[in-house]
């Protein structure tokens, strides 16, 4: 994957650069020593590492703008970071790129129990919020896997999702307002505890933008009543296709459950063997549907979910008894990357979407793909909405094994776009999945799209070389070609 | 003169001519909102109301794909015969913009971003807008989004275009989430509180675990305007919430909130319907001889004294009424304002946050107030440069939200 050319220029300002920084984030708010910067070389898409120029821990917006001027002035990039738990390379820093860490931002500033919004700033851990509220019956609902240490700015960075947002969205469907600062350092503010914002969406365009058109210094996110009761159930098949065919029923049913999630064999056994979820082995594939609500609907839904499973040929149907195997039914399940991580050296997440009804067809030819190159697969997906997450299982160390992992992933993920769905369901496209957009998008969707990014930072330097395989300029972006001497609307009704 | 395309490149070609003569468009789908914006003077339109048919249905995977000027009743139908909808329940303000109800199409719905009462629950059109083809000012069509729920692959420009009015491309399909209807769906009403206690209540109840996909209030002097016979035979203020969802789940529900407020009327489901068909549509204030209309969108615990500022600076005769538990405002303000009283209502929100549009007015006075909620500089600044992103020249719907833009 090759990254826009250092700036030679930049790179030799680096100690007028540092200094300047630390001027405007004094303390240690600057990190410029090379084994300190060690840790911030990657993100969780760890096969990419750069050490940055320098990175700098702003704990005020006023810094952030400061910062963000100041790069902005010198023609210096700037790579925005959370925890630097994204799977794409979206926090992947620069050789001549400022990385701006958000960590410190890190405070709730109000929870508004009248208006249900919490306002926090963006280095708040995504389980911080929910943290925050629970002793009054609260949570945030978008739960990645990741939200012991994900941030919330990453997450409106990443749109992040979770088990729960087949009922609850998404994180743009849970945020009210940001405040963000652009590349020139003036400060928006989008939103805030009502809903819908007035004009442009700009809310919602911000929201999966990757950190490349603002850097979020401030969210106000919607946080919901626990329901009452949750329950999940734990259904094996002898089949993926038959755990497919129960997904469709349900919701065919008219069921929206709180969650649900499927895994296949190996995911099975290996998130079994780390956490002792209480799975069954002897299965092909496992559902956990999760429904949740007032007793009686809990009771009402749990009751149709196992007739519609075992009409479907569920070989077992198990329900949580307690809120503790509740939880431990889902630790398996977010465990699943850990898990498979000890089943193999290394392993490399994928994350497309597809139509759900195409699960069995994708599902049988990821198989075929495993058994002609030669890597093992694990698969756990959101089976609600679709969103597949292969796990290839490789071994750095053997020459080749790195590329031909890549290899099968991207022919994966090619083949959710033939199918209809898209390269990424929430991790983002980052610098992983940047050189197949053209694959989903044809040339116009992606001149669209850098125009936008033109109206936000003209100079490209937020986070460039992420999400766009061809860098355009601006200018040449902007440009009309008038096309003449062309037959006017010869068959357009008109009137 | 109307162009009337019957396909993208039909659109394509339309604005491909006008940006390159510099000739600014009207865009409309069925006309129903047209009275709704700053005044868009054009001598050419770009009518998309041939534009129909839904092109992809699979109920099973709760997504529907049409072109953009497919009727909403159409689409409503075909979703009806599996028990499904759309969720975000866009209201039909047609007839409260004088004209008729039932012609509005999907495009001008989501260009909109249309939301009725489940909002609270179910979010606006934004939150079911999946993907979109759409023709931008510089006649170049692109896609954005898909047809899957999860995805995050590029920008999501659905989001600007769901309630950008028409001012940054022609959408020409959408792709949108639906979702199963409720089979029992339930009303609870409580009689006379104020505007404070009743907000409260909704408050309370929506910070509940009881989950409810309605929640408003009707003053007096709004319930006695409703067409609905209980509403208006109350004889005072009326404060609803509504239940929805598998029947055993309704019933407890409904008794959780009865034991935690005390009695309330129960509504049945046909009830329910045209109730909050007439809250969402805006009912009370169609045919009105008050030409003034304001929606204001609010922090819900602020709404009761959101529209107490109001009173206070334009006096009594402001009918108003609550939905989304208080986070949003129907107003109504004599006509005898000149501002149509942008100056009280806008100053009611500096506090607390929020915007305020007038809907409905006459269209001398849409073209010199602010429609819609003015920017602070350097957000309004952005959003023109957005604007400029899609149609540099200022093509579409010029000066339909923004004067100059
Ligand atoms: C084990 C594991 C499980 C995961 N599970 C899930 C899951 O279930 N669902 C899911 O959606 N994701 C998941 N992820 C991915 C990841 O956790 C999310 O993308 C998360 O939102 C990233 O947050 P972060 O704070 O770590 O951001 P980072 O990784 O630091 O940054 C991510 C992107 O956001 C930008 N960014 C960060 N902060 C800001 C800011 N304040 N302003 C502007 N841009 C900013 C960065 O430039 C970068 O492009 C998982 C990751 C791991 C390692």
């Amino acid at each position: 994957m090759e990254m826009p050319k250092p700036d030679a220029a930049i790179i030799q300002r680096r100690s007028e650069i540092v200094n300047a920084l630390a001027a405007i984030v004094p303390g240690n708010g600057v990190i410029a020593g090379s084994d300190a910067l060690r840790v911030f070389e990657s993100d969780g898409l760890t096969a990419y590492r750069q050490v940055p120029l320098v990175a700098v821990l702003p704990s005020t917006t006023e810094q952030v703008s400061q910062v963000l001027r100041y790069c902005h002035e010198i023609g210096a990039k700037v790579v925005p970071r959370g925890a630097g738990t994204s799977l794409s390379g979206g926090a992947l820093p620069l050789a001549d790129g400022v990385l701006l860490v958000l960590s410190r931002l890190n405070r709730i500033l109000d929870v508004d129990w009248d208006n249900r919004c919490v306002v926090a700033q963006p280095g708040v851990t995504n389980l911080g919020i929910t943290a925050a509220v629970a002793h009054r019956g609260f949570y945030y609902a978008p739960d990645p896997s990741s939200q012991i240490a994900c941030t919330v700015g990453g997450n409106i960075a990443e749109n992040s999702g979770g088990v729960h947002c087949l009922k609850y969205g998404l994180t743009t469907n849970n945020v009210l307002g940001i405040e963000m600062v652009l590349i020139d350092g003036s400060v928006v503010r989008l939103g805030g505890r009502h809903l819908d914002s007035e004009g442009y969406d700009l809310l919602g365009l911000m929201t999966g933008s990757e950190g490349l058109l603002g850097v979020v210094t401030e969210v106000t996110l919607r946080i919901l009543p626990r329901p009452a009761t949750a329950r999940a159930l734990l259904i094996g098949f002898s089949s993926n296709e038959a755990g497919g065919d129960c997904v469709g029923a349900i919701i065919a049913a008219g069921i929206i459950p709180g969650g649900m999630e499927m895994m296949d064999r190996l995911a099975i056994a290996a998130a079994e063997d780390f956490i002792q979820a209480g799975y069954p082995l002897d299965v092909e594939s496992l559902l956990i549907v999760e429904l949740d609500g007032c007793a009686a609907e809990v009771d009402h839904l749990a009751a149709m979910v196992e007739g519609i499973a075992r009409a479907k040929g569920a070989v077992s149907v198990r329900a949580s008894a307690s809120e503790e195997e509740r939880l431990r039914f889902w630790a398996g399940r977010k465990a699943a990357f850990p898990a498979v991580g000890r089943i193999s050296p290394d392993y490399y997440c994928m994350d497309g979407t597809i139509p759900r009804g195409q699960l069995p067809y994708v599902l049988s030819r990821m198989a075929a793909m495993s058994r002609a190159c030669g890597l093992r697969v694990a698969n756990v997906f959101h089976a609600g909405d679709g969103n597949l997450h292969p796990l290839i299982l490789y071994d750095a160390n053997e020459p080749g094994a790195l590329t031909a992992a890549e290899a099968f992933g991207a022919d994966i993920l090619k083949l959710c776009v033939d199918v209809g769905g898209v390269l990424t369901g929430e991790h983002g496209v980052g610098v992983e999945k940047r050189d197949l957009m053209t694959y989903q998008f044809a040339a116009l969707d992606l001149v669209q799209q850098q125009r936008v990014k033109c109206a936000f930072d003209p100079q490209g330097l937020l986070n460039p070389g992420k999400m766009f395989p061809e860098l355009h300029r601006c200018a040449e972006l902007g440009q009309f070609h008038v096309r003449a001497g062309q037959i006017r609307f010869p068959d357009i009704p008109r009137f | 003169m109307i162009f009337r395309p019957t396909d993208e490149a039909q659109v394509v070609e339309v604005v491909t001519w006008a940006c390159g003569d510099g000739v600014p468009l009207e865009v409309v789908g069925a006309g129903s909102k047209r009275a709704l914006g700053r005044p868009v003077s054009c001598d050419h339109v770009l009518d998309l109301a041939a534009l129909t048919g839904v092109t992809l249905y699979e109920p099973a995977e709760l997504v529907l794909s049409a072109r953009a000027g497919t009727p909403v009743v159409e689409i409503e139908a075909q979703l009806e015969q599996h028990q499904q909808l759309l969720a975000f329940e866009p209201g039909d303000w047609g007839p409260l913009l004088g004209a008729p109800a039932g012609a509005q199409t999907i495009g001008g719905v989501i260009a909109c971003n249309l939301a009725g009462p489940r909002r609270v629950a179910a979010g606006a059109a934004r939150d079911h807008f999946l993907g979109v083809r759409a023709v931008n000012g510089r006649g170049e069509a692109f896609k954005s989004g898909g047809r899957v729920v999860k995805n995050v692959t590029g920008y999501e420009l659905c989001k600007p275009l769901a309630g950008s009015y028409g001012t940054l491309a022609a959408m020409t399909s959408v792709t949108v989430k639906v979702l199963p209807a409720p089979q029992q769906t339930l009303t609870l009403a409580w009689f006379g509180l104020a505007d404070v206690a009743a907000l409260r209540r909704l408050t309370t109840a929506l910070n509940s675990p009881v989950e409810i996909s309605g929640a408003a209030h009707l003053p007096a002097s709004i319930a006695v305007r409703s067409s609905v016979a209980p509403v208006a035979a109350a004889g005072g203020a009326v404060t609803l919430v509504r239940l929805e969802g598998f029947a055993p789940s309704v019933a407890h529900r409904a008794d959780t909130l009865s034991a935690l407020f005390g009695g309330a009327q129960r509504w049945d489901r046909a009830l329910s319907r045209t109730l909050w068909a007439e809250i969402r549509d805006v009912g009370v204030f169609c045919g009105d001889s008050t030409p003034t209309v304001w929606r204001l969108s609010v922090p819900p615990a602020a709404g009761a004294t959101v529209v107490g500022a109001v009173v206070a600076r334009l006096g009594a005769d402001v009918p108003a009424y609550y939905d989304w538990g208080g986070g949003l405002i129907w107003l109504a303000v004599p006509g005898t304002l000149a501002d149509a009283g942008a100056a009280a209502v806008r100053a009611a929100l500096t506090e607390c946050g929020g915007h305020a549009t007038l809907i409905r007015a006459p269209e001398p006075i849409r073209a010199t107030v602010d429609v819609f909620q003015p920017q602070a500089p350097a957000l309004a600044a952005l959003a023109g440069r957005v604007k400029d992103s899609f149609d540099p020249r200022h093509i579409l719907n010029p000066g339909r939200m923004v004067p100059g833009w």
